[in-house]
């Protein structure tokens, strides 16, 4: 009697057995095996799962499977196969490269495709509407907008080639269409239904003792249950870490927990029994006891150590230091002291944390969503001491990683549980779980004493950061290596000393986000920058202009560009409109205030640099690459594309390179057994390291094949059925491919070389060469301030972003949109609170209406270092929007906000006590 | 109806009933109200607008009510997004009786009554009576709610919502408020509502402002008006993450401030047509 009946796309399903509070989401996905439907929340937070039920757009996850008996349901498969609408959708998202990661496109190309169709063209605030409920943390929207509006036929995008391009030409993602489709293997889409499925039982305190129980009986009374993986049960070591001097993670915690959400136990069994799994009822019994929760109890005399090893709950410190800074400032027309403060911010990717494990081949194959697969397995094999031939680890498609995937999540789990039962498993943590027990971006506590000569010179800069690196290392030694190197900003400054420190506490571990600390560091520089400016009576734009760095001045770390640097190409860009949006706020608000209009309009600026590749460390990448005698060329390219568009970029960089016409490109996957390490995506490095790697490459494949036809190393090659032609120069040699050997790869030619960029180590005052290349950026906000709420609303950005060459414009652009989302976010709305804000419910990241148009400005200032002198971006775009949006926020009203996020209670608190103060 | 004793319970849009659901938590039996066409749909009868137990946000969003009920269609557009407002519905919300619960205000604001069907027949009972605490409503095992029941208003009256979050779109509010406001030929308020969310454990009303706007012409009251944190210190909000306690006061206040004078002057515009037709 219990048969369910719906039509799915058109065609009629039946589903016997399913039970009463099954999500309809469940049943498409491991029923009917439909992983186009995306989960990201289970919720309605998100809208990844976004359906059609007759023809309304509704969310999959919160719709009773038997609540469409005899319903017509569409997914992203069947809009898009119907034609119409759904067909022009997808077309569009791809030419409009409005899919970054992909695990929110079919939802968002669902959602627009379910818009009442009233007829009338939609207009941007239809759009915004529609699509207010699926959440997007990579694209920043505008792309999105752009596409559905051309979809009805509003307005143009820009040409875009299908294939691979030219570097400097627009064109589409390599695999565009896959995310749109939502056919893209994310973590959680790889495992039959049938796999065992593993649970992790955490710790609910901050800091607590515990003992496990009975776990034979347990496992006993509930026959779903294969085994339980404790400490006990990990046969290599139960720690990881990233940098080997720091590996200090314990997979399962052993006898204390150190945050809420730290692993002591995992649960593997059928997935019938899973499913009702309860965590509460493990055999565990806790003994909580008092934790340390910010960097002030830490750091207190009496406070409790959380590692015996880090003496004072310090994990490690930074510092650079040049000329004399407390004589600078002395000597300074004025100086200001200012304290800033940041909070724990959450990556929020909308894919949280999966994967799939099996045995095979008597290997051990872990499927996940991760950046970094070479770390992954190097950690995995000390963990389970196997040896090098024992894992390999095959990435998914990563629906979003912005620095946390970088770190082991779900792979130990899956790995160890496999192993142990000898069958296919697979873990998908809630969002709960990802919140809870992934990384985050570290608070800040920030002080800083800046002065300026009369002329609006800079004179004297000292800065102290403290960060808030929760229980373990993770990337915390990144963070306090880093800030000091950028906490001057791009400014010439002669004395300068900048101190960090990774304070330990009891919270999730804060990692790897976007930017190392450096956003932090420059909310807390920008502003400050800002108000010596004006103190100074000095036009904010025109002051930077007056200290921006230039080729040939020294950094804090005295390392000297002759080249490359593009600050001030970027501050220059901005002018025009930096003019224009000052008067246009000006007259505005003259207008409002006489009419009692509560809003201000302000506008802010920002500046920002940022070293691409790792800190004084070696950074290589190794990319490898081949011609099969069929005439395709491979590129084994081990630079996991998380939505970025590593894919596409070092795709066009290689192609480019190998410079064979006609030749097609095959990509193969980032395999651990199949690529090798091209290095973590990480420290806006791939482009420019990887992208170094694949041209090396690709020339020296050249090199090889131009030597088989006894031609140059730069005579025009092409391909023709089969065989490579020297072309042009009525030169008519020629090579069959068929005729040659393959070697054991499968290859006729092949080849593999590595790029590490120059860099020196620092010394004790952090002087040297930290980076080979920096990227420079600048950007206007403008925002509108509701002074009788406290509310905020950004009205439009300008990005001026050197990148030093563009290799594909649409990634450029949605990595600035991206960024800027993000940014904002950290600007007005981004607080994690750890054990309060563990959903997309309560921690609030930007929406589709939350972000206004953005003006992207692009400077190419070439960097000798860089493929064809690109630069990276991924992390640099962040960096001056929340400072820029501070800074507005001043211009608007009057208000310093020292504390992130600006959210409307504070900045009402600030107005109030400016008020009083007046 | 018999399923709903003992372990049986309700759902309908499962929009809060689904996230709320815990991991090995035991269901019961689920009766999923949705498909009963008695509970669906909005219809005038005598005295009343009669609003179905599970009519959605959309299917209200789209009725053309009355301009009375212009706020309660406000606040159906800010419930989440348009995929919370295709399946949550009107009893859901007042159902599941979280102090942030949108519809709550402007249904106070309209005097809003809720008809419970009861194993033996059906009673009503005052939306203010209904909803007793965070999370907590009158209805007894086996008694589902049927439907919302709203008097019918003076024609000349204007109302509004005002919903305060951090970001635009699926956001909780941080306080809400919704005002009616109906004014005589003469343009005097006869009778100014005012309800605050958000702001207190249940939704309350504002007698004390109300009764400052009561008397007023309704013209002035566009021009100016002051509301004072005084005014509305009845309220009791909590300081959560998404707000302090005193931001809450103060945002109550100047939502309420501008809540007012929105419906004031829709009142006003509504009288202006009524007259313009009567002229005809
Ligand atoms: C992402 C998201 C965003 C949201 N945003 C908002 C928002 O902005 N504003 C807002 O106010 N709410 C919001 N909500 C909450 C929710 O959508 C609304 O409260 C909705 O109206 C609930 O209706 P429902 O039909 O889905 O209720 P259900 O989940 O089906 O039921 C809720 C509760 O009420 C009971 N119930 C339902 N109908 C009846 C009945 N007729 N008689 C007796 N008991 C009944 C159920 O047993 C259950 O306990 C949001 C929810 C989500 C998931
Ligand atoms: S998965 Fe359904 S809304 Fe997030
Ligand atoms: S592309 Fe939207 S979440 Fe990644």
């Amino acid at each position: 009697m219990n048969l369910l009946r719906f039509n799915l796309n058109g065609r009629e399903v039946k589903v016997a057995d399913v039970p009463a509070a099954e999500r309809l989401s469940e049943t498409l996905r491991e029923r009917l095996l439909r992983r186009e439907i995306k989960v990201g929340c289970n919720a309605g937070d998100c809208g990844a799962c976004t359906v059609l039920i007759n023809g309304d757009p509704v969310c999959a996850c919160l719709t009773l499977s038997h609540q469409v008996q005899q319903r017509d349901v569409a997914t992203i498969a069947g809009q898009v196969a119907q034609g119409g609408i759904g067909a022009r959708l997808a077309d569009s998202f791809l030419a409009g490269a409005a899919a970054q990661c992909g695990i929110c496109t079919p939802g968002m190309v669902v959602s627009a495709a379910g818009m009442p169709a009233n007829g009338a063209t939609p207009s941007e605030t239809d759009v915004k509407d529609a699509l207010g409920g699926v959440l997007c943390r990579c694209t920043g929207y505008r792309k999105i907008i752009d596409s559905v509006l051309h979809a009805h036929g509003v307005g143009d995008l820009p040409a875009s080639k299908s294939g691979i391009a030219p570097p400097g030409i627009r064109m589409n993602r390599v695999d565009g269409s896959r995310k749109i489709l939502g056919t893209d293997e994310f973590g959680d889409d790889i495992a039959p239904p049938e796999a065992l499925v593993v649970k992790i039982v955490r710790s609910p305190y901050a800091r607590a003792t515990f003992t496990i129980g009975d776990l034979d009986s347990y496992v006993k009374e509930n026959p779903g249950i294969s085994c339980v993986l404790t400490a006990r049960d990990i046969p290599g070591i139960n720690r990881f870490g990233v940098f080997p001097q720091f590996v200090d993670q314990p997979v399962f915690a052993e006898s204390e927990t150190r945050f809420v959400g730290e692993a002591v136990a995992a649960v593997v069994g059928n997935p019938e029994f899973m499913w009702w799994f309860d965590p509460n009822g493990f055999p565990v019994s806790w003994q909580e006891l008092p934790a340390v929760s910010n960097m002030d109890d830490a750091l207190a005399e009496n406070a409790a150590q959380l590692h015996d090893r880090y003496a004072g709950n310090t994990l490690c410190s930074g510092r650079v230091c040049t000329g004399d800074p407390a004589e600078a400032l002395e000597a300074a027309e004025i100086s200001i002291s200012r304290s800033f403060r940041t909070s724990f911010v959450e990556h929020a990717y909308i894919e949280p944390e999966a994967g799939f494990a099996c045995v095979k081949d008597g290997k051990l194959v872990v499927h996940a969503c991760t950046q970094a697969p070479h770390m992954d397995r190097d950690s995995l094999l000390d963990i389970l001491a196997l040896p090098e031939s024992g894992v390999v680890v095959v990435p998914t498609a990563v629906g979003g990683g912005f620095g946390s995937k970088l770190d082991l999540s779900v792979q130990p789990y899956l790995a160890l549980a496999a192993k142990v039962t000898d069958r296919p498993v697979r873990l998908c943590y809630s969002r709960t779980e990802s919140m809870q027990s992934t990384t985050k971006r570290h608070p800040a506590s920030i002080s800083l004493r800046i002065g300026a000569s009369a002329e609006g010179k800079l004179s004297g800069l000292e800065f102290r950061g403290l960060f808030d690196t929760g229980a373990y290392s993770s990337w915390g030694p990144a963070v306090t290596s880093r800030v000091p190197v950028h906490a001057s900003g791009p400014y010439e400054v002669r004395d300068y000393q900048a101190m960090s420190q990774a304070v330990l506490t009891n919270s999730a571990p804060s990692g790897a986000f976007r930017g190392f600390g450096v956003p932090q560091a420059s909310a807390a520089l920008e502003t400050a920058i800002d108000e010596l400016a004006q103190e100074l009576g000095i036009d904010a734009l025109e002051f930077r202009l007056r200290n921006c760095l230039d080729n040939g001045v020294p950094t804090v770390c005295g390392q000297v560009f002759s080249q490359g640097v593009g600050i001030r190409a970027c501050l220059q860009a901005l002018e025009s409109g930096w003019t224009k949006t000052r008067t246009e706020a000006f007259e505005l608000n003259v207008e409002r205030e006489s009419r009692g209009d509560p809003l201000r309009r302000g506008v802010g600026l920002a500046a920002a640099w940022y070293g691409c590749g790792n800190t004084a460390l070696p950074n290589p990448s190794t990319i490898r690459a081949g011609i099969r005698r069929d005439g395709a060329a491979v590129l084994h390219q081990g630079a996991v594309d998380i939505g970025q568009g590593s894919n596409t970029v070092i795709a066009q960089l290689f192609v480019d390179a190998l410079a064979i016409e006609n030749m097609e490109l095959e990509l193969a996957g980032a395999d651990t057994d199949i690529t090798p390490d091209a290095g973590k995506t990480s420290a806006s490095r791939q482009t420019y390291v990887s992208g170094n790697a694949a041209r090396m490459c690709a020339s020296s494949l050249r090199r090889q094949v131009a030597r088989s036809l006894n031609a140059g190393e730069d005579a025009a090659l092409s391909l023709d059925g089969g065989r490579i032609e020297v072309t042009g120069s009525g030169d008519r040699r020629s090579l069959d491919l068929a005729s040659l050997p393959v070697n054991e790869s499968g290859y006729v030619f092949d080849c593999q070389e590595t790029y590490n960029p120059p860099t020196t180590p620092l010394n004790e005052s952090g002087q040297g060469r930290p980076y080979a290349q920096f990227g420079y950026a600048a950007q206007i906000a403008v925002v509108d301030v509701d002074v009788g709420l406290g509310t905020v609303a950004a009205v439009q950005f300008i990005a001026a972003h050197d990148v030093g060459k563009i290799i594909n414009p649409s990634l450029v652009e949605g990595q600035i949109h991206g960024g800027i989302a993000q940014g904002l976010g950290m600007a007005l709305m981004e607080e994690f609170v750890p054990g309060v804000t563990n959903n997309l419910h309560d921690y609030l990241v930007p929406t589709i209406g939350d972000i206004p148009p953005i003006e992207t400005i692009l400077i190419e200032e070439p960097d000798i270092h860089g493929p064809l002198g690109a630069k990276g971006l991924g992390e640099h775009v962040l960096i001056p929007t929340a400072p820029a949006i501070l800074n507005a926020i001043h211009h608007a009203c009057g208000i310093r906000i020292r504390s992130l996020p600006a959210t409307p209670s504070r900045i009402l608190a600030a107005l109030k006590e400016t008020a009083i103060g007046s | 109806m018999s399923q709903l004793d003992g372990d049986g319970q309700v759902v309908a849009g499962c929009t809060d009933f689904l996230p709320g659901l815990r991991r090995g938590s035991r269901i019961g039996t689920l009766v999923d109200i949705t498909r009963i066409p008695e509970l669906r749909g909005i219809r005038i009868e005598m005295d009343h607008w009669r609003i179905g137990a599970t009519t959605t946000w959309t299917e209200l969003i789209k009725h053309p009510l009355p301009k009375a009920f212009e706020g309660l269609k406000l606040a159906a557009r800010e419930v989440g997004s348009v995929q919370i407002q295709n399946s949550g519905t009107i009893a859901g919300n007042i159902c599941n009786a979280s102090p942030a619960a949108d519809g709550v205000p402007p249904l106070l604001a309209l005097d809003a009554k809720v008809e419970v069907c009861t194993p033996a027949g059906s009673r009503v009972v005052d939306l203010e009576d209904f909803i007793t605490g965070v999370r907590r409503i009158a209805l007894k095992p086996g008694e589902l709610v049927s439907a919302i029941l709203v008097p019918s208003v003076a024609e000349s009256t204007g109302s509004s919502f005002l919903k305060l979050g951090s970001r635009k779109y699926l956001v909780i509010s941080i306080a809400m408020v919704s005002a009616a406001i109906s004014v005589d030929r003469s343009g005097t308020i006869t009778d100014a509502r005012i309800a605050v969310g958000s702001c207190s454990p249940v939704a309350t009303r504002m007698p004390e402002l109300e009764k400052a706007l009561n008397g007023r012409q309704a013209r002035s009251v566009v021009d100016r008006l002051e509301v004072t944190v005084d005014q509305v210190a009845s309220l009791a909000p909590i300081k959560d993450v998404r707000g302090s306690a005193e931001y809450r006061i103060h945002a109550a206040a100047e939502l309420c401030r501008r809540a007012a004078i929105q419906a004031a002057g829709r009142a006003t515009c509504e009288l202006a047509s009524t007259d313009a037709e009567t002229a005809e």
